[in-house]
């Protein structure tokens, strides 16, 4: 049990308007009135600082909720209790066929229940659902969303609506339909699917967990660098490759190490870390805004590639990602296919970590950065960010791997196989 | 007249209405139409240089207007128009 006790008090003053900086109450909304400009849960930082030191840190349990005070919800989660505190592995066989001196890999793939990352923003939305009162808890997604949220709303006991695009692989269908959610396979893409939830949202009174709740819902992704820069000992890195769909984590990423400093846990470094974006080639808008030093997100209108739960054509977050991005002296990468393939394969086989497609996507991105001179080898610690399991993608690789070789089941059999290898 | 479904944080200057009609060539017209019907309305959907805010999509028949000529897209009597907020999903 830990020593220190979570806190018990909440630290969130209110939403506040990223855009025009009007002022809200905690409730289950998430644009502003005024100018549709998105809410973010305000913290008393000052009240923060006087409480959450390393030490009380370190005394509680190896879950997200150890950082309670920088998360948005009232008392105790009611769901999600285990979520978080992934490994962050060090990399060296990777970094050598990188090509750097010291990389390391945040894994979500084993993130508790589900697999990826969105375990840590459900954990937090559904709990905040409950602390709301909402009977229904709903979602839009391209898989790992869908699969985070009927988990947890099953272990809350409460109904969950799913909506995801009609073609997404079988496994994160299978992966949602488990938990007894109801599943609607929505004809069109997932902007599509986005746009009749954000319909649904403001007429049925559940609480989506990407668009009503969403404020909230968004912060859970900080606990993953939290835990980054914990995991490092206390400090940042110099490079964070983050994959993005709507660019929600990466612009959480660069908060949450600002929160980090800010609150002095970890020191300033001597240069910022630089927070690079990537995107698959088929569906690249945050990304093309980066190369094209352009602020308007231009919208895919027809997503492909393999990176299906980073098939986001329109992403709400893409102005501020590129903000962040650009603001961390980063930069943006977006690697084809074959890349995304061969670059799964390449984590496997060096660290035996099976990723998702959009583990593929990141590492493939942090190629091209190396390769484009923008992660130097000497630059300190490089995080790839592993956000989902790969065992949830396995399409693409179906004609890429190696069969198994075929022999019958006698020692001779083998012998002769034996003899063919080279 | 085309219609234009008006989503809830605009519906307290359309006196609750979800839906709403308005004449006009263009999806600009259209707009300025709105705002004699509704004063106020305008400045919501559109900031000082009188592009479409940054958090808002309009879709014309259910197609971003952004793939079609923004606020110089055709409107028809038959259309159907929304304004959605932009910031959701991901």
């Amino acid at each position: 049990m830990s020593t220190t006790k979570p806190q018990t008090r909440s630290y969130v003053e209110g939403l506040r308007c990223r855009e025009c900086g009007k002022s809200y109450d905690k409730a289950p909304v998430h644009v502003c009135e005024f100018c549709f400009g998105p809410l973010e849960v305000a913290y008393d930082y000052a009240a923060i600082g006087k409480v959450l030191t390393r030490a009380v840190i370190e005394s509680r349990p190896d879950t997200m909720w150890r950082y309670a005070e920088l998360l948005p919800i009232d008392g105790p989660p009611a769901v999600g209790q285990a979520t978080g505190m992934t490994p962050l592995v060090r990399a060296d066989r990777l970094a050598k066929r990188l090509g750097l001196a010291e990389v390391w890999v945040k894994n979500d793939a084993v993130s508790f229940p589900t697999l990826s990352f969105k375990d840590r923003v459900v954990s937090v939305a559904v709990s905040k659902a409950i602390e709301f009162g909402i009977g229904t808890v709903a979602c839009a997604s391209t898989g790992n969303l869908a699969n985070a949220t009927a988990a947890q709303a099953a272990a809350a006991g409460l109904p969950s609506v799913i909506l995801i695009p009609y073609d997404l692989e079988a496994a994160k269908v299978i992966g949602t339909s488990i938990y007894g959610a109801r599943v609607i396979g929505v004809k069109g893409t997932y902007d599509d699917v986005n746009r009749l939830c954000s319909e649904i949202a403001g007429k049925y009174g559940w609480g989506f967990v990407n668009v009503n709740l969403r404020p909230f819902y968004a912060e859970g992704s900080k606990s993953y660098a939290y835990e980054i820069a914990e995991q490092l000992g206390w400090r940042l890195p110099a490079h964070i490759v983050v994959p993005m769909a709507g660019g929600s984590l990466v612009t959480k990423v660069g908060k949450a190490f600002g929160e980090f400093e800010k609150l002095g846990l970890v020191a300033a470094p001597a240069r910022k870390t630089r927070i690079h974006g990537a995107q698959g080639a088929g569906c690249a808008p945050i990304v093309d805004m980066v190369l094209e030093n352009r602020e308007q997100v231009r919208p895919v209108k027809t997503p492909t590639g393999v990176a299906k739960s980073l098939a986001i054509g329109n992403p709400a977050d893409g102005f501020y990602s590129r903000q962040t991005i650009i603001g961390s002296g980063g930069w943006a990468a977006k690697p084809d296919d074959a890349e995304i393939v061969a670059a799964m394969r390449l984590l496997a086989e060096t660290e035996g970590i099976f990723a998702e497609t959009a583990g593929g996507v990141t590492l493939g991105a942090a190629i091209r950065l190396i390769k484009g001179g923008q992660i130097g080898k000497d630059d300190g610690p490089v995080v790839i960010s592993v956000t989902g399991n790969g065992m949830k993608t396995q399409d693409p690789l179906v004609e890429t791997l190696p069969k198994p070789e075929l022999i019958g089941p006698r020692l001779s059999d083998f012998d002769s196989l034996h003899a063919t290898w080279t | 007249m085309a219609t234009i479904r008006i989503p809830t944080p605009l519906r307290k200057l359309t006196q609750g209405k979800e839906e709403v009609t308005a004449q006009g060539a263009t999806v600009g017209a259209l707009i300025a139409s709105l705002e004699t019907q509704y004063p106020g309305i305008k400045e919501r959907i559109c900031d000082d240089s009188g592009q479409v805010r940054r958090f808002v999509n309009i879709f014309a028949n259910d197609e971003d207007i952004r793939f079609l000529k923004n606020l110089e897209t055709p409107v028809k009597d038959t259309d159907e128009i929304s304004i959605v907020p932009a910031i959701a999903g991901g």
